[in-house]
C-alpha cells in the first residue's frame, strides 16, 4: 500500500501519520501542498494541525490550495480519503464530506482522550473493529462541534455514514460523554460513497501502548486490508 | 580600563540624523540608563552617542539583556559536568542523552507582557522559548509552563489566568508541541504581578548543534522570517522596570502580537537551513530585536558586524534606524550565511512562503556599525554592548517583617479547628492542590506521538523514538517556602525538581532557571535574591545537576509591592530504559502502601495554613541534601529493580493529599486507601506539614519487605502505612487522635470539581 500524507504549511500531524501508517506496513511519502500529480498513491492521508494557522476558519485556506483538486479528483475516483482533525474540516471545507465543525461548546481548546462506539465496519478503515467496539484515544482541537441541518443529519443516520460516535466508558450516549457538541455526538463520518473518512479524534495517537492506547490501530489495519484485497 | 574602552584609536564620529531627539539628561534617565552608566557609554564611544547609538546601549545594558545586578551571583552556580554539551551563554543548554542523541532545553518569563496582556503576552513567551531551542538545531519537543497569580476569588484574576492559559495553549497547540508539564500556583503575593515561565525541550541528532555565532568575516548577515514593525520596541527595558497601574494603558504597545502560523513555518525553514549547511549561525530576534542578536552575535565570534536598516523588510513605512533596531516583532531570526550561499536560503525560505533579506556582513574591524541607505547612523565597538554592561553587587538585608512571619508560633494552628476531614476537603479543593486538569485540558499534550506521561503527575515523559530511552521534565518552586527563607526554599525547588524526576524513574541531569524577583535595587529584594542562589547552587551540587542557562526577571512589583522570590527550577532528567517509567497512581487493590521518609511537625509555610488560616508564616520545611539524594537514589534503585507498582512526592498540601492523588489517579476508577500513621504528632502536622524528603510508594504485598530493605541499605526510613483499598471503597487514614475519612465521590468531586467550578464564575479585565 502507497499512502500519501499531504503536508500543508502548518499542518502538525503530518509525522505521527506518516509513522502510524508505515507501522502497519505501508510505503508512505509526504505529498507537499503545491504537488500535482498523485496517481501514485493508493490512499490519501490529510492529517491534524493548523493548516494556514487556521485563519479565517479551520481549513477554509486549505481547501484553495493546488494539492485539493487532485485530492478531490483523487476521491471522486473511489480512492480512499482520510482527514484526521484538521484533515477532516479540510475535508468538509473542500465539499468532500457534508456538514461544518464549528468551535467547541465549551468555546475552549479541547485535549484529553475520549471514547468512541464504533458504528459502522462496512467502511475501508474499520472492517478491523467490531460493530459497537469501544475505542479510546485522544482529541485535540478547538473546532470539532459537528453541526448540520436536520435533512442532512437524518440522511446521515438513513445512510449509515456515521462511522464514530462519542460514548461513555461504557458505551452510552451522553452529553457529558460528547467533548465538543457535536450533533447527534458524531465523531466521524463518510461521504456517500463511503471512500473518504473524516474524524476529529486521533487513532495515529493510539498506536502503542507506550502512548496509552492502541485502538488507533484497526484504522490503518482496516486500510491496509482491504486495499491489498482489490486491485486499484 | 577594558577591552573596549581601549580599542578605537580613531574615533568615527557620526553625526545627528535629522529628526532624531537630542541626548539630554532626562532622555538618558528615560532610557533607563544611570549617570555613571551614560559616563561609561561616553568613556567608551569616546564622544557623545547618537540617539540610534543610546538606543541600542540602553537595551543591552537594560537588566534583561545584560543581567547587570545579577550576573556576579549567578557565576556561584556550578555548569559543568561530564554530560553538559552546551552551558549558559548560548539560546539554549544543551546535554548529551546517549545514542547520538543531545538535548536543548531552557526556560523563559514572560511576566511583564503577560500582567498588561494575558493571552498575548503568554503566547509570545511560548514563541520565544520554542525559538531558543530550534536555533540550537533542535526540534523541539515538550513544553512545560510554570505560572503563578493572585488568588483566584478575584474577577481580574481569573481573567489573567484564563488569558494566559489561552495564550500558551494554542500557541503550542498551532505549532504541535505537547505540553507535558509544569506547575501553578495561586497566591496572593502575585496579585498585581503573575509570573509566566515557559520551558521548552528540543531533540537532535548531536551533529546537527549549531551556535548563534556572527563567525565568518564577509559572511552575509540576513533577516528571515516576520516583516519587523514598530511593536514593543524596548520591550527589554520595560521588562526591566516595576509596574505601576498605569503600566496596563501605557505598556500595552511594548506587548508583542504572536504568530503561531508563521513560527510553525519558520522552525521548519530554520531546521532546513541548519541541516543544509548554508549557514554559520542563528538567532531569534527576541528582547531587544536585530540589537541584541547582532551584537550578541558579533560578541561570540570576537567580530563585528554591519546592517543596513534600509534592507531589513519592515510592516510600516517610515521607522527610524532606533525603532528598527529595537523592535521586537515575533518571528523573525537573524542568519549568517555562509558567502556564496545566501540563494540557498532564499531557495528554503520560499519553499516555506517566507521572506529572507540580505541586510548587511560580517566585518573584521570589532564595529557595531549601522547604517541608513548608505549612510552611518551608528558606529560602536560591538564587545562592550556584551561584554561591557557594568555589573553590580549589592547590599543584602532581610526585612524585618519576613523574620517576623517566620519567627511566629503556630502552635496553636496545630489543633484543628472543627472536622479534620473537612480541612482535608478544604485543602484538597484548594487550586493550589486540586487537579490542574481545567489548564491542560486545553493544551495539546499528545501531539508527536512520543507523550508516555502526560501532565498531572510528577514530571512529563516523552520516549525518544528508536532507543529505549525516555527523557522527563519538571519544573518547580514554592515561592512560600522561599519568601520565608530564601537558601532554604531554593534548595527545596531543587530537591523537589530532582524528587520529582525520579519518582518517574528519571536520572536528573541538569538544570535551567527563571529567577522571578522584585527590584533588586532594594536591599531585602537583593538578599532574597542573593540567599536564594547560594541554596541553589549548592543543591545543585548535591544533586549533580549542572545550570545550564536560564532567565532572570527582576522588578516584579506593582506600586511596591514584590512578589514572593520565586527561583523556578526547569529539571530534565533520563529514563534509561522506558521499561522505568513509573506512575504516581496506585495500581492495583490490595497492594501495600510504604512510606519512605519521616513525617514531621513542620507546617511553616504549608497549604494549609494558607487555606485555614490566610498565613504565610513560620520555618519551612528543612531539606537535608545529603538525606534527599539517598532517598531519590533509593526510589530510582527500586523502579529499576521493578519493584514497585507507584511512586509520588509528597509536597503542597502534604501526605494526606499525596495518598488522595494516589487513589484518584486520572479520576476514572479511584482507589479505596486504608492507611494508618502511628507518628506521635499533632494530627495537622501528620496529615497536612510539608516536611520535605517524603515518597509515597506502593507495592505488591510480597515486595514489601523488599522495599524496605531497599530503602534501610540507602539509610532511608520506611514503613508500611496502609493497603491500596477497592474501587468504590472509602478513602481512610487515621493519625494519633484523628482522621479523615470520606467517601471516593466526595474526594473526586473536591480534587477535580474545583478549577471548573471557579473558572465557571464571571472575568473581568478591570481592577
Amino acid at each position: 500500500m502507497r499512502v500519501g500524507v499531504v503536508t500543508f504549511p502548518g499542518s502538525n500531524c503530518d509525522y505521527d501519520l506518516y509513522k502510524a501508517a508505515q507501522q502497519i506496513g505501508a510505503k508512505v511519502e509526504f505529498i507537499w501542498h503545491r504537488q500535482k500529480n498523485l496517481d501514485a498513491y493508493d490512499a490519501l492521508m490529510l492529517p491534524g494541525g493548523f493548516s494556514y494557522g487556521d485563519y479565517l476558519r479551520a481549513g477554509a485556506i486549505a481547501r484553495i490550495s493546488p494539492v485539493m483538486e487532485d485530492i478531490i479528483g483523487f476521491a471522486e475516483n473511489g480512492g480512499p480519503v482520510l482527514g484526521i482533525c484538521n484533515g477532516f474540516q479540510i475535508l468538509c471545507e473542500a465539499g468532500l464530506l457534508p456538514g461544518a465543525l464549528v468551535r467547541n461548546a465549551s468555546l475552549r481548546f479541547e485535549s484529553k482522550d475520549i471514547h468512541l462506539r464504533v458504528e459502522q465496519t462496512d467502511t475501508p478503515f474499520t472492517s478491523e473493529y467490531q460493530k459497537g467496539q469501544i475505542l479510546r484515544m485522544p482529541i485535540a482541537h478547538g473546532e470539532g462541534n459537528y453541526e448540520a441541518d436536520d435533512q442532512l443529519l437524518e440522511a446521515l443516520e438513513a445512510e449509515g455514514r456515521v462511522v464514530f460516535r462519542y460514548v461513555s466508558s461504557d458505551g452510552e450516549l451522553s452529553d457529558e460523554a460528547n467533548p465538543n457538541g457535536s450533533k447527534n455526538s458524531i465523531a466521524g463520518l463518510t461521504n456517500k460513497s463511503g471512500n473518504v473518512l473524516g474524524m476529529m479524534p486521533h487513532p495515529e495517537r493510539a498506536m502503542e501502548e507506550i502512548l496509552g492506547s492502541i485502538d488507533g490501530v484497526g484504522v490503518f489495519l482496516s486500510l491496509a486490508t482491504n486495499l491489498s484485497t482489490v486491485v486499484l | 580600563m577594558s577591552a573596549g574602552e581601549s580599542a578605537s584609536v580613531t574615533i568615527p564620529l557620526v553625526p545627528p540624523r535629522t529628526g532624531d531627539p537630542e541626548i539630554t539628561s532626562e532622555l538618558v534617565a528615560d532610557h533607563g540608563l544611570s549617570d555613571d552608566e551614560y559616563e561609561r557609554i561616553c568613556r567608551i564611544m569616546g564622544r557623545i552617542p547618537t540617539f540610534t547609538e543610546l538606543g541600542v546601549f540602553s537595551a543591552m545594558w537594560s537588566e534583561h539583556c545584560g543581567y547587570k545586578n545579577s550576573k556576579r551571583l549567578l557565576q556561584l552556580l556550578p555548569t559543568e559536568a561530564p554530560w553538559v554539551i552546551q552551558g549558559p551563554g548560548e539560546n539554549a543548554g544543551v546535554i548529551d542523552i546517549g545514542d547520538g542523541y543531545a538535548l536543548a532545553f531552557k526556560i523563559e518569563s514572560h511576566n511583564h507582557p503577560s500582567a498588561v496582556e494575558p493571552y498575548q503576552g503568554a503566547a509570545t513567551g511560548v514563541g520565544g522559548i520554542l525559538r531558543d531551542v530550534f536555533t540550537m538545531g533542535a526540534r523541539p519537543i515538550a513544553i512545560l509552563d510554570s505560572l503563578r497569580f493572585g488568588d483566584l476569588d478575584s474577577a481580574r484574576v481569573r481573567y489573567l489566568f484564563g488569558g494566559v492559559v489561552s495564550g500558551v495553549g494554542d500557541y503550542g497547540n498551532c505549532i504541535g508541541v505537547p505540553n507535558i508539564g509544569g506547575e501553578v500556583a495561586f497566591d496572593r503575593g502575585y496579585e498585581g504581578n503573575p509570573i509566566v515561565n515557559a520551558m521548552c525541550l528540543g531533540l537532535m541528532k548531536k551533529e546537527d548543534l549549531i551556535t548563534a555565532s556572527a563567525s565568518g568575516v564577509g559572511n552575509t548577515l540576513m533577516a528571515v522570517g516576520a516583516r519587523t514593525g514598530r511593536d514593543g520596541i524596548h520591550g527589554a527595558t520595560f521588562a526591566s522596570e516595576e509596574l505601576s497601574e498605569e503600566s496596563e494603558e501605557s505598556s500595552r504597545p511594548q506587548v508583542q502580537v504572536g504568530d503561531p502560523f508563521t513560527e510553525k513555518l519558520l522552525l521548519e525553514a530554520s531546521l532546513e537551513l541548519i541541516s543544509s549547511g548554508s549557514i554559520t549561525g542563528i538567532q531569534d530576534m527576541g528582547a531587544a530585536g536585530i540589537t541584541s542578536s547582532a551584537a550578541e552575535m558579533a560578541g561570540r565570534a570576537g567580530n563585528g558586524v554591519e546592517i543596513d536598516v534600509a534592507r531589513v523588510p519592515v510592516r510600516e513605512p517610515d521607522m527610524t534606524p532606533y525603532e528598527i533596531l529595537l523592535s521586537e516583532s515575533q518571528e523573525r531570526m537573524l542568519v549568517v550565511a555562509t558567502k556564496g550561499y545566501e540563494d540557498e536560503v532564499h531557495r528554503i525560505l520560499e519553499k516555506w512562503e517566507l521572506e529572507a533579506e540580505e541586510i548587511g556582513e560580517v566585518t573584521a574591524d570589532g564595529r557595531f556599525r549601522v547604517l541608513e541607505d548608505g549612510a552611518v547612523v551608528a558606529d560602536m565597538p560591538a564587545l562592550p554592548l556584551t561584554d561591557g554592561c557594568p555589573t553590580y553587587e549589592r547590599e543584602g538585608i532581610e526585612a524585618d517583617e519576613v523574620r517576623e512571619l517566620r519567627e511566629m508560633d503556630l502552635a496553636e494552628h496545630l489543633i484543628p479547628e472543627g472536622d479534620l476531614t473537612k480541612a482535608f476537603l478544604l485543602l484538597l479543593a484548594s487550586p493550589n492542590v486540586a487537579s490542574k486538569r481545567w489548564i491542560y485540558h486545553q493544551y495539546d499534550t499528545t501531539v508527536r506521538t512520543s507523550t508516555a506521561v502526560r501532565p498531572g503527575g510528577d514530571s512529563g515523559v516523552i520516549r525518544i523514538r528508536g532507543t529505549e530511552k525516555a527523557i522527563a521534565a519538571t519544573t518547580d518552586c514554592n515561592g512560600r517556602f522561599v519568601y520565608l527563607d530564601p537558601r532554604q526554599g531554593a534548595m527545596i525547588a531543587v530537591a523537589e525538581a530532582a524528587r520529582n524526576l525520579v519518582c518517574s524513574g528519571a536520572i536528573p541531569a541538569a538544570i535551567t532557571n527563571n529567577l522571578n524577583f522584585g527590584n533588586p535595587l532594594k536591599q531585602h529584594i537583593y538578599y532574597q535574591f542573593r540567599e536564594a542562589v547560594l541554596g541553589m547552587a549548592d543543591a545543585c551540587k548535591a544533586f549533580e545537576t549542572p545550570v545550564t542557562g536560564g532567565n532572570v526577571s527582576f522588578y516584579n512589583e506593582t506600586d511596591g509591592l514584590a512578589i514572593y522570590p520565586t527561583p523556578v527550577i526547569g529539571m530534565v532528567g533520563i529514563i534509561e530504559n522506558i521499561s522505568h517509567i513509573s506512575p504516581q497512581a496506585f495500581q492495583s487493590e490490595g497492594d501495600d502502601i510504604v512510606l519512605l521518609g519521616e513525617n514531621t511537625a513542620e507546617i511553616g509555610g504549608a497549604e494549609y495554613l494558607y487555606v485555614t488560616a490566610g498565613l504565610v508564616a513560620g520555618f519551612p520545611p528543612r531539606v537535608d541534601l545529603t538525606r534527599e539524594r539517598q532517598l531519590q537514589r533509593a526510589v530510582l534503585t527500586m523502579i529499576q529493580e521493578k519493584e514497585l507498582r507507584s511512586a509520588h512526592d509528597c509536597s503542597d498540601g502534604g501526605l494526606a493529599c499525596a495518598l488522595a492523588e494516589c487513589a484518584l489517579g486520572d479520576g476514572e476508577a479511584p482507589f479505596g486507601v486504608n492507611v494508618v500513621l502511628d507518628d506521635a504528632l499533632p494530627p495537622v502536622a501528620t496529615l497536612f506539614a510539608e516536611s520535605q524528603g517524603r515518597i509515597v510508594v506502593s507495592c505488591a504485598p510480597n515486595r514489601t519487605e523488599n522495599v524496605i530493605r531497599l530503602a534501610m541499605d540507602h539509610g532511608v526510613p520506611a514503613r508500611k502505612i496502609g493497603t491500596v483499598g477497592g474501587r468504590g471503597e472509602s478513602f481512610h487514614v487515621t493519625a494519633v487522635s484523628g482522621q479523615i475519612e470520606t467517601d471516593l465521590t466526595s474526594l473526586h468531586q473536591a480534587y477535580f470539581g474545583a478549577l471548573p467550578a471557579i473558572m465557571n464564575t464571571p472575568v473581568s479585565s478591570e481592577e
